[in-house]
């Protein structure tokens, strides 16, 4: 443009220049300042802690005292010396399990049927929500009571039927098992719900036509809905990794004591850090475990990753 | 222009807000007393504050209203407690501190308000006082103590061919641990299908409380490992749990189920478990007490109150935690759940020295107790670590009695987490 001809006050000219740059800044950053907020209250609450938590492992720290001398990695040294550490370890990954995987289960299954025609459709998706909104509390304290060795309601109901009692606290993997049975509880009808809202996303003349190629119930599950549903169950897996592995208050509550059992038998990392941290006041080495749980359940997640891709790019087993 | 305008009535609605505000609060600061507050007490197991006690408080102080948070543990309130002194905020005006991890919190005086008053010096014994004292700031006001007696169901032992009233069982037990091993194991010969003692880590509670320096010397060292006393007692109490127990964790929901079934027939009995025991098992109705304890006599735990500086309301909080720790509640304390008074001037007062409990059949509690507190002769040092080192041993008592170790391999794996502590 030559409009250098046309006399324009000085005052005009730089407002209108401002108002351009104004302009090409809004293209330019606005989009990044739409996301920040995300970004801001990641940075504030997990970045910060995450790397804070990372300095207060490399020193001396008590609990109420705080910041002691600089240790460089014997907090970590340390703690990957000790037996209870590794039982702690074995613990949560048996529990995740143990967990988990019953969990996805039944949550795709009943996601499935509450996906077909079924009459009062609210009624019944909001039930399976129902063990969600109870206080993990109060679902620990009655499942505690109710995996008593002698005198709990599983053992006697077993009992009656002729079967020797369950060790629900003693034996290491019917302790799992119990914990399973909390977490179960809880969250198998969260994922459900999220599996069902994926399913509803599935285009359904894909279903039609299939079965219009013959493709039966079962097949039209695996082949169509289980692939199609990829994205949904990726999220729900890592979630559910994350939430597995971070396990604390169904194993806390489990017993009186809230320390895993005597021989550590249900002692989950969360509640080794817990015991180290704010048992024996020991902050630096809680810290430390905090950054190996972190690892731990970044290369687990990672795993899942990798097998929920498969699992969902297959179609399904060979013809 | 428009909004520099907005901006200055803003500004202008907010000073005259805040100015407000200040009124308000220079109004209310000149009578401080008739603000109604609500005070919140975090205690643990049973310590006989009942709710009619918090509302003789209220009609003293209409202003302050008492909540209670009972945790089931010292555990649990142990773990709350650090939790929320790490936090800064969260934790009750007045909070209750058993005697075990008193230590722990004596490292940190300056969460604490000072308890020490003119009149309340003298209140309380002296070794109780000295125990929550940290250079002359005392932390904790003294509640309870623990003189140990037995506590015993008579109708299992009279079936088993022994003796059933209290000075009968008394007599019966006088004498060392390995007396009452051995009269457990008659009784348990007789198979009347009830344990001689509930737990191996009740009854190791029992014998740790008989040693100056059990875990720890003087100076913190840590010797649990090394001392050869807490191996053998270590060794003997689980021999003997073999046959005579019950086989139940203390404080487990099997062994408060095991209480309201009457599964065993002795167990020690500070005097803070006699709530304990009534509470649990309501329908059991034919447990006593005997005037003994094995090797002479025995303290186990008692706790303080604390009113951590974190509060709101600290000169309510220690106004209530020096009330409630006064003789006189602490001696209905006692009429209601056993807890045994920590203050000298109870111990001579008709309330508490004629004190019956209708549950244990009517015994002369207050004649008992007293002569328990007398026979403690043995103040055991309890150091930082004390707490974590007992659950460590408690762990491996545990652990042979649920057969999943031998003595041996139990001892042994007590003593890497000992070490682990360091």
């Amino acid at each position: 443009m030559t409009t250098s001809t046309f006399v324009v006050p000085e005052r005009t000219r730089s407002r209108l220049a401002f108002r351009e740059s104004l302009g090409r800044w809004d293209v330019r950053f606005s989009p990044y300042l739409f996301v920040s907020p995300f970004f801001i209250l990641f940075a504030l609450v997990g970045l910060f802690p995450l790397l804070y938590t990372g300095w207060v492992a490399v020193h001396q720290w008590d609990l109420l005292g705080g910041q002691g001398k600089w240790v460089g990695f014997d907090n970590f040294t340390f703690v990957l010396q000790q037996r209870q550490f590794w039982v702690a370890v074995r613990n949560t990954l048996s529990i995740f399990l143990v967990s988990a995987v019953p969990q996805l289960i039944f949550a795709i299954v009943i996601a499935a049927v509450l996906d077909s025609n079924l009459r009062n459709k609210t009624f019944w998706r909001m039930s399976v929500l129902v063990p969600f909104v109870v206080m993990p509390v109060a679902v620990a304290l009655i499942f505690g009571s109710m995996f008593g060795e002698r005198y709990g309601l599983v053992n006697r109901t077993l009992a009656h039927v002729g079967i020797a009692p369950i060790l629900w606290h003693t034996d290491p993997f019917a302790s799992h098992v119990a914990i399973a049975t909390m977490v179960n509880f809880r969250w198998t009808g969260y994922n459900a719900l999220i599996l069902l809202a994926g399913m509803q996303a599935i285009p359904r003349d894909l279903y039609e036509s299939a079965a219009i190629d013959g493709a039966g119930r079962i097949n039209r599950f695996f082949r169509i809905t289980i692939p199609q549903l990829r994205p949904t169950l990726i999220f729900v897996i890592i979630t559910a990794t994350i939430g597995g592995l971070q396990i604390f208050d169904e194993p806390r509550l489990y017993d009186q004591n809230g320390l895993g059992g005597e021989n550590q038998q249900w002692m989950t990392m969360t509640i080794y850090l817990y015991k180290l941290g704010w048992t024996q006041l020991n902050f630096g080495r809680a810290a430390a475990v905090a950054w190996l749980l972190f690892v731990v359940i970044v290369a687990i997640g990672l795993v899942n990753l990798a097998i929920t891709r498969r699992i969902a790019s297959n179609e399904g087993p060979a013809n | 222009m428009n909004r520099f305008k907005r901006t200055g009535s803003i500004l202008g609605g907010a000073i005259a807000a805040t100015l407000l505000i200040a009124g308000c609060a220079t109004g209310t600061t000149s009578n401080t007393d008739n603000t109604p507050i609500t005070l919140t007490l975090a205690t643990f197991n049973k310590f006989g504050y009942s709710d009619s006690m918090l509302a003789q408080y209220h009609t003293l102080h209409p202003n302050v209203t008492v909540v209670q948070n009972i945790a089931a543990t010292s555990q649990a309130a142990q773990d709350n407690m650090f939790a929320k002194l790490a936090a800064g905020s969260g934790l009750g005006d007045v909070e209750a501190v058993e005697v075990d991890w008193m230590p722990k919190l004596k490292q940190y005086p300056n969460l604490f308000v000072d308890l020490n008053t003119a009149d309340t010096k003298t209140r309380w014994l002296d070794w109780k006082s000295a125990a929550a004292t940290v250079n002359g700031k005392l932390i904790g006001a003294g509640t309870d103590i623990g003189p140990e007696a037995i506590c015993y169901r008579s109708e299992p032992l009279v079936k088993a061919g022994l003796a059933g009233d209290p000075a009968g069982v008394a007599k019966l037990l006088t004498g060392d641990w390995n007396n009452y091993y051995t009269v457990g194991q008659q009784f348990a010969a007789k198979k009347t299908g009830t344990a001689w003692f509930d737990s191996a880590g009740a009854t190791f509670q029992g014998l740790a409380n008989q040693y100056s320096n059990f875990f720890e010397q003087n100076d913190g060292t840590v010797v649990a490992t090394t001392n050869p006393d807490v191996k053998a007692a270590f060794t003997s109490v689980l021999t003997a749990s073999s046959t005579n127990s019950a086989h139940l964790q203390e404080w487990s929901t099997d062994w408060n189920a095991g209480l309201a079934n009457g599964a065993w027939a002795t167990m020690l009995c500070p005097s803070w478990m006699l709530g304990v025991i009534s509470g649990n098992g309501p329908k059991v109705t034919d447990w006593k007490i005997a005037n003994v304890f094995p090797n002479g006599g025995g303290n186990w735990g008692g706790s303080y109150l604390t009113v951590p500086t974190q509060g709101k309301h600290t000169a309510a909080a220690k106004e209530l935690a020096l009330w409630l720790t006064a003789p006189a509640q602490q001696i209905a304390a006692f009429t209601t759940t056993g807890n045994y008074p920590s203050q000298v001037a109870a111990y001579t007062d008709p309330a508490l020295t004629g004190a019956m409990n209708p549950y244990f059949n009517n015994a002369p509690i207050g004649q008992i107790f007293s002569d328990r507190a007398k026979a403690v002769k043995v103040t055991p040092y309890k150091g930082v670590k004390y707490a974590a080192i007992m659950q460590a041993v408690q762990d491996g008592l545990t652990r042979v009695e649920s057969k999943k170790q031998t003595i041996d391999a139990s001892w042994t794996q007590v003593v890497s987490d000992i070490k682990a502590l360091g």
